[in-house]
C-alpha cells in the first residue's frame, strides 16, 4: 500500500505526541498535581492514528474514558487538552470536563466518555446526521472489549445496520476490561457478534500502523460509500493500568515489559519506514524533539494557567434558561 | 297568571362566540329593571360587555351563577312580573330547559356566509368577515395597531341592517399574513385598496379606528375615488403624539398580567378588560411573526412618542363627508387633537370613554355612525 | 382556529416544524409502523396512540425513522444527532421506558453543554406519555417528571391542554437544549380551540388559569383541569382560588408561584407523581423557604400514596388525585386556624 510521505510524517508525529503526552501524564500524576483520574493510551497509539488518518474534520468520532489518543489523532489542540486535564480555564472544555470529557465538536470530536459504551449510540446519531445532511461524512465509535458487552453497544450495532448508517465501530481490544480479562468477560468472538448483525467485519494488528491504516481505510471507505456500518476489531496492548495508580496485580510478571519490547507501535513504525527507506531516521528524530518541546510547553502553560472563575460554575448548563 | 315571563339567555356577541362567562350580575333578585338596563356582565374573548335587559320586569331568578361559563342561548335568568308565583317560575324554567335547550346558531340573523374567510390580496392572505346586504354603499372597517376584526364585535352586525359591512384583519394582525413589508401606512393603505378591488367594491364608506384611521386617511389620499365617506374613531395622524409606553408595552408584553396592564390603558372602565380578552391578546401575540409585525409597524409609524405621519391636510382638502369620534379619556391618542379638525368635520367626543369607544360606548357609536351614513347617502 | 384534540395539536406542531425546518427528524418505535410487515402498509400506526399518524406519508423514511425496540440506541442516537446538526424529536412511547435508556439522557444529552465548556448544543426533544388513569398499571403509568427535573441540563415540559401542547412543543423543537416533553395519555382526546398557525409558548412562564383571593393551587399537567374543576365548585361556595399551571418544571416559574402565594396566603400543590421528592415537595420547599411569612395556613399537598400505580379501576381511582380531593384540601385550609399577617 502506497502512503504519501506527508501522511507518514503526520501519523508518526501524532503517535509520538500521544506517547509523550501520556508518559508525561504518568509522571505528573504521581506528583499529585493532576486532579481526578486519568486513563492512559500508551501502547495503543497506532489504532487511533491509523483510523483517524482517513478522517477529516467533517467526520465525527466518539471516544472512551481512555480518550487522549483519539483526541490528539483527531486534531484536538494539545495545549488545550493538557490545560483541561489540569482543570484550568484555558482547557478545551474550560476546565469543566477534565480528562474523561475532552471534546471539540469543531474538530468532529464528540467527546471522550466516562460511561463505558456511551459512544456507540451517539455515533449512530452522528452517522444519521451525516446521512441526512448528505455531507459525505462518516462517524466512528471507538470502544473497548469491555464496552463490547454493554447492551447499548449491541443495540447500536443493530440500529446502525437497520438504518444502514455510515458508521464504523472500532473495538480496541486490549485484553482487559478494567481488571478483568476479556477471555473471561467476552463470550464468543467480536467477529461472530458482527456476523450476528450481518455487519461487515475487519480486523487488524493494532501495534502496526500499516495494518491499522490499510484495514481502517477499507472499513471507512465501505461506510462512506453508503454500504452500511463496519466493525473494525483492533488487537492491541495496554501498557499502564486501567487508571493511574492501578498496580496491575492482575497481569503476569513481565507481561507488560514483553509487550513494550516486542509490540511497541513506534518502534515497529520506525523500523518499517527506515528499512524500506520511506523516511529518513533524522526526520523522525526531528519530530521526536519537536514533540518533546510541544508537550513540555503544554505542561508548563497548563500549570501556569488560571483556574476557572467562580462565575463559570453557573455558566453553560443550558443554551438559554 | 302572570303574562310576562321572559327567559334571559346567554347572548351572542358576533359570530365567533359560542359560549360566554357570566362575570357578575349587576341586578339583584327582586330588583325591577327597564328594557335596556344592564342586568349582568358577560365576559368573552373580546371584551367584557353588559347584558341589557330585553324587557321591563323584575329579575326573579338568577339561574346561572357568577363565574359560570355557558353556551350561547343557555338560560341564565328569568324576568317576570312581581306577582308571578314561584311555581310559575319553576314551571317556566323546567319547560325552557326541556324544550329550548341552547340552539346556538339557528335563531341568529347571521347566515353562514358571515363567517370569516381568507381572501388572497396582492400577495397577502387576509382574514375577511362580510355581513349584511342592502341598498346602502358597503362599509369597510379598518382596525388599529395590534387589533383585529374582534374590535368590531359590537359594531359590525349593528351597522349591517341596510348594507354590507366588511371587517378584516390588517396584514400582521389576527388571522391574516404576518408579513407587513415596510409596515408603513402607505403600504397598508395599498392593501386596503386592493382588498376593495378583490371584493368587487368600487366605492365604500370607510371607518378606521386608531392607526386604522391613519390607514383610512391614507386610502383617501392615495385612492380618493374609492372612499364615499370617512368615519375616524380616535384616529392616528391627526395629533402629533402617541403614548409610546403603551406602544412598546403592548408590543413586548408577554405575560397575562403585563398585557392586562397595557390593555387597561385602552379603556375608561378598567372592568371591561376581562381575563378572556387578555388571554386572546396574549395568544395572538404568540403566533409566528405577530410580534415582529407589530414592531415593524410601530417603528414605521412612530418615532418614540411622535407620529411620523400628519394627515390633517388630507381632511382639509377633501369634499367627502367626514366624522370623527373620540373618547374624552383616550390615553393613547389624546382627544385634544379633535380640536384641530376643520369645521366641516362632524366631531363627537364621548364622555367616560377611552381609546375604544366603539366597544366601550357601542350603542352611542353605532347610533352616531348609522345617522352619519344615512346623511352621507342623501 | 378550530377545535383540535391534544393528539391533533401535537401532530400539527410536529408537521409544521418539519415543514419549516428540514433538520427536524422524528424517531421512535412504530411512529410510522408497518416497516417490514407483510401487508406492505407503511404508516400503519403513527405511534401506539396515533399521534404521529400521517407524518411518514408526508415526510418519508428519511425524516420519520422507525426504530427497533432499542431505547438506548435511538435515544442515544438522538443525542448524537442533535450534537452534530440535526434537531431530532424522539418518541419514547411510555416514559416508564426511560429505565432502558436513562444513561443517554442523564449522562450524555444533559451533560454535553456543561461538560464540554459551553461548546456543544443538543437541540433534541424526547416525547413520552405519562400518567395514571388508563388502567396501564405500574410499568406504564408513572409520572416521572421529578426525575428529569432533578437533572441539570434538561428542560421539562408538561402541557395541560391541546392549546398548551402545540405551543409548547413548537417551542421545545426550536429550543437548543434537550427537552423532555411529557404527554398525559388520558388527555389525547381532550379538545379545545387551537390556532392553525404555528405559535410558541415560552418556557418558565407559568399560566394562571384563574385568579382568586383565598387559595393558590399549583397543579401540573392533567391536574390543572382537576384543579379548575375544584375551583369552579369552590367558587360557588364562596372560596376563590388562583390556579397556577407551571407548564415547565424546569425551568420553574418561581416568581409567579411566590407572588400568588403572597396574594392568597394559602397553597395547595397538586402533583400526580409519587410523593417523595416530587414537584409538590419542591414547590413546598420553595414557598416555605422564601414566602413562609406570607402563609396563613400550612401548605397542603394533594399527591398519590407512595406505592406503584395499581391496575384495578377502584384502586387506581383511590390512588389518583381528583377534583374531590383538591376541593377537600382547599376547604381544610380555609378551616385551619389562621393568624393575621402583619
Amino acid at each position: 500500500m502506497q502512503i504519501a510521505r506527508d501522511v507518514l510524517l503526520q501519523s508518526y508525529r501524532a503517535m509520538r505526541t500521544i506517547r509523550v503526552f501520556e508518559e508525561r501524564l504518568h509522571v505528573e500524576f504521581a506528583t499529585g498535581e493532576i486532579p481526578g483520574f486519568v486513563h492512559l493510551y500508551c501502547g495503543e497509539e497506532a489504532s487511533a492514528v491509523g483510523v483517524c488518518a482517513h478522517l477529516s474534520e467533517n467526520d465525527t468520532i466518539a471516544s472512551t474514558h481512555r480518550g487522549h489518543g483519539h483526541c490528539i489523532a483527531k486534531g484536538v489542540d494539545v495545549g488545550g487538552m493538557m490545560a483541561e486535564i489540569y482543570g484550568r480555564q484555558t482547557g478545551v472544555c474550560r476546565g469543566k470536563g477534565g480528562s474523561m470529557h475532552i471534546a471539540d465538536l469543531s474538530k468532529g470530536m464528540l467527546g471522550a466518555n466516562g460511561i463505558v459504551g456511551g459512544g456507540p449510540p451517539l455515533i449512530c446519531g452522528a452517522a444519521l446526521s451525516h446521512k441526512t445532511l448528505k455531507d459525505n461524512g462518516v462517524a466512528v465509535a471507538f470502544y473497548g472489549d469491555g464496552a463490547s458487552n454493554e447492551g447499548f453497544t449491541l443495540e447500536s450495532l443493530n440500529l446502525a445496520t437497520v438504518w444502514k448508517l455510515p458508521a464504523v465501530f472500532v473495538v480496541e481490544d486490549n485484553g482487559y476490561g478494567e481488571a478483568t480479562g476479556s477471555s473471561y468477560a467476552c463470550a464468543g468472538t467480536q467477529k461472530d457478534r458482527a456476523a450476528g448483525f450481518g455487519m461487515k467485519y475487519l480486523e487488524c494488528d493494532g501495534t502496526d500502523f500499516f495494518s491499522v491504516y490499510e484495514t481502517a481505510g477499507e472499513a471507512i471507505a465501505h461506510a462512506r460509500s453508503g454500504k452500511g456500518p463496519v466493525m473494525l476489531h483492533v488487537h492491541l496492548s495496554r501498557w499502564y493500568g486501567h487508571f493511574e495508580g492501578d498496580a496491575m496485580t492482575y497481569r503476569a510478571a513481565g507481561e507488560v515489559a514483553r509487550e513494550k519490547e516486542t509490540r511497541d507501535c513506534l518502534n515497529i513504525f520506525r523500523d518499517k519506514v527506515t528499512q524500506t527507506s520511506l523516511l529518513d531516521p533524522t526526520a523522525l528524530d526531528d519530530i521526536d524533539h519537536a514533540v518533546d518541546d510541544e508537550v513540555e510547553s503544554a505542561v508548563q502553560a497548563a500549570k501556569a494557567a488560571p483556574w476557572p472563575e467562580d462565575k463559570a460554575l453557573m455558566a453553560d448548563v443550558y443554551v438559554s434558561y | 297568571m302572570a303574562q310576562t315571563l321572559v327567559a334571559l339567555t346567554m347572548p351572542k356577541f358576533g359570530l365567533a362566540m359560542t359560549e360566554g362567562k357570566l362575570a357578575s350580575w349587576t341586578v339583584d333578585v327582586g330588583q325591577a329593571t327597564k328594557q335596556g338596563d344592564e342586568l349582568a356582565d358577560i365576559e368573552t374573548s373580546k371584551i367584557t360587555s353588559g347584558y341589557e335587559s330585553p324587557a321591563a320586569g323584575v329579575l326573579r331568578r338568577q339561574v346561572a351563577q357568577a363565574g359560570e361559563t355557558l353556551p350561547v342561548g343557555a338560560l341564565i335568568g328569568v324576568l317576570a312580573d312581581a306577582d308571578a308565583t314561584e311555581a310559575e317560575l319553576d314551571a317556566f324554567i323546567t319547560k325552557f330547559q326541556e324544550e329550548q335547550a341552547p340552539q346556538a346558531e339557528s335563531d341568529t340573523a347571521e347566515g353562514p356566509s358571515s363567517a370569516p374567510h381568507p381572501v388572497e390580496v396582492a400577495g397577502y392572505t387576509l382574514n375577511v368577515r362580510e355581513v349584511g346586504s342592502g341598498e346602502g354603499l358597503p362599509l369597510l372597517l379598518v382596525h388599529g395597531f395590534g387589533g383585529d376584526i374582534g374590535n368590531w364585535l359590537l359594531t359590525q352586525d349593528s351597522l349591517a341592517k341596510n348594507r354590507k359591512v366588511i371587517a378584516f384583519d390588517l396584514p400582521g394582525h389576527g388571522a391574516s399574513s404576518k408579513n407587513v413589508q415596510d409596515g408603513s401606512l402607505a403600504g397598508l393603505a395599498k392593501v386596503v385598496a386592493s382588498l376593495l378591488d378583490a371584493l368587487g367594491v368600487s366605492k365604500a364608506h370607510v371607518m378606521g379606528h386608531s392607526l386604522g384611521g391613519g390607514v383610512a386617511l391614507t386610502v383617501l389620499r392615495d385612492a380618493p375615488e374609492k372612499v364615499a365617506s370617512l368615519t375616524l374613531i380616535a384616529p392616528a395622524t391627526i395629533g402629533t403624539h402617541v403614548n409610546a409606553d403603551f406602544i412598546t408595552g403592548f408590543t413586548e408584553a408577554e405575560r397575562n398580567r403585563a398585557v392586562q396592564h397595557e390593555l387597561e390603558k385602552l379603556v375608561y372602565n378598567k372592568a371591561l378588560i376581562g381575563r378572556k380578552m387578555v388571554d386572546a391578546v396574549v395568544r395572538a401575540r404568540r403566533l409566528d411573526g405577530a410580534r415582529d409585525a407589530l414592531r415593524t409597524i410601530a417603528s414605521a409609524c412612530f418615532d418614540n412618542d411622535r407620529q411620523r405621519d400628519a394627515l390633517l391636510p388630507v381632511l382639509e382638502k377633501t369634499d367627502i363627508p367626514v366624522e370623527v369620534i373620540w373618547g374624552q379619556e383616550d390615553a393613547i391618542l389624546s382627544a385634544d387633537a379633535a380640536k384641530t379638525l376643520p369645521d366641516k368635520v362632524e366631531v363627537h367626543v364621548l364622555a367616560e370613554s377611552g381609546h375604544l369607544p366603539q366597544m366601550e360606548k357601542a350603542a352611542d357609536v353605532n347610533k352616531i355612525v348609522e345617522e352619519f351614513l344615512e346623511k352621507s347617502e342623501k | 382556529m378550530s377545535k383540535k384534540s391534544f393528539r391533533q395539536a401535537i401532530n400539527e406542531a410536529l408537521r409544521q416544524e418539519m415543514r419549516r425546518d428540514p433538520h427536524v427528524v422524528l424517531m421512535g418505535e412504530d411512529i410510522a409502523g408497518g416497516q417490514g410487515g407483510t401487508s406492505g402498509v407503511t404508516d400503519a400506526w403513527g405511534g401506539v396512540l396515533g399521534v404521529t399518524k400521517g407524518l411518514y406519508t408526508e415526510f418519508g423514511p428519511e425524516r420519520v425513522l422507525d426504530t427497533p425496540i432499542s431505547e438506548a440506541a435511538y435515544i442515544g442516537a438522538a443525542a448524537g444527532a442533535a450534537a452534530t446538526g440535526l434537531r431530532p424529536v424522539a418518541e419514547l412511547m411510555f416514559v416508564d421506558f426511560i429505565g432502558s435508556c436513562l444513561d443517554q439522557v442523564l449522562n450524555q444529552a444533559a451533560k454535553f453543554r456543561y461538560m464540554f465548556g459551553g461548546k456543544a448544543r443538543t437541540p433534541m426533544v424526547i416525547r413520552a406519555m405519562y400518567g395514571a388513569g388508563f388502567n396501564a398499571a405500574a410499568q406504564h403509568s408513572q409520572s416521572l417528571y421529578p426525575l428529569f427535573t432533578h437533572i441539570p441540563g434538561l428542560k421539562v415540559v408538561i402541557p395541560s391542554s391541546p392549546y398548551e401542547a402545540k405551543g409548547l412543543l413548537i417551542e421545545a423543537i426550536r429550543d437548543d437544549d434537550p427537552v423532555i416533553f411529557l404527554e398525559n395519555k388520558v388527555m389525547y382526546d381532550d379538545e379545545e380551540d387551537v390556532p392553525d398557525e404555528a405559535y410558541t409558548i415560552p418556557f418558565g412562564e407559568a399560566n394562571l388559569t384563574r385568579e382568586g383571593q383565598d387559595v393558590t393551587i399549583v397543579a401540573i399537567g392533567r391536574m390543572v383541569g382537576m384543579a379548575n374543576e375544584a375551583a369552579d365548585r369552590l367558587e360557588k361556595q364562596g372560596i376563590t382560588c388562583t390556579v397556577i399551571d407551571p407548564r415547565t418544571t424546569s425551568p420553574l416559574d418561581e416568581q409567579t408561584i411566590l407572588e400568588c402565594v403572597a396574594e392568597t396566603g394559602r397553597l395547595v400543590v397538586v402533583d400526580e407523581s409519587s410523593p417523595r421528592c416530587n414537584m409538590a415537595c419542591d414547590i413546598s420547599a420553595l414557598v416555605a423557604e422564601q414566602a413562609f411569612h406570607t402563609l396563613k395556613a400550612p401548605i397542603k399537598r394533594v399527591v398519590p400514596p407512595h406505592t406503584p400505580v395499581p391496575f384495578s379501576t377502584p384502586l387506581e381511582k383511590l390512588y389518583m388525585p381528583s377534583a374531590d380531593k383538591i376541593e377537600a384540601a382547599v376547604k381544610s385550609l380555609m378551616k385551619q386556624h389562621t393568624h393575621e399577617v402583619a
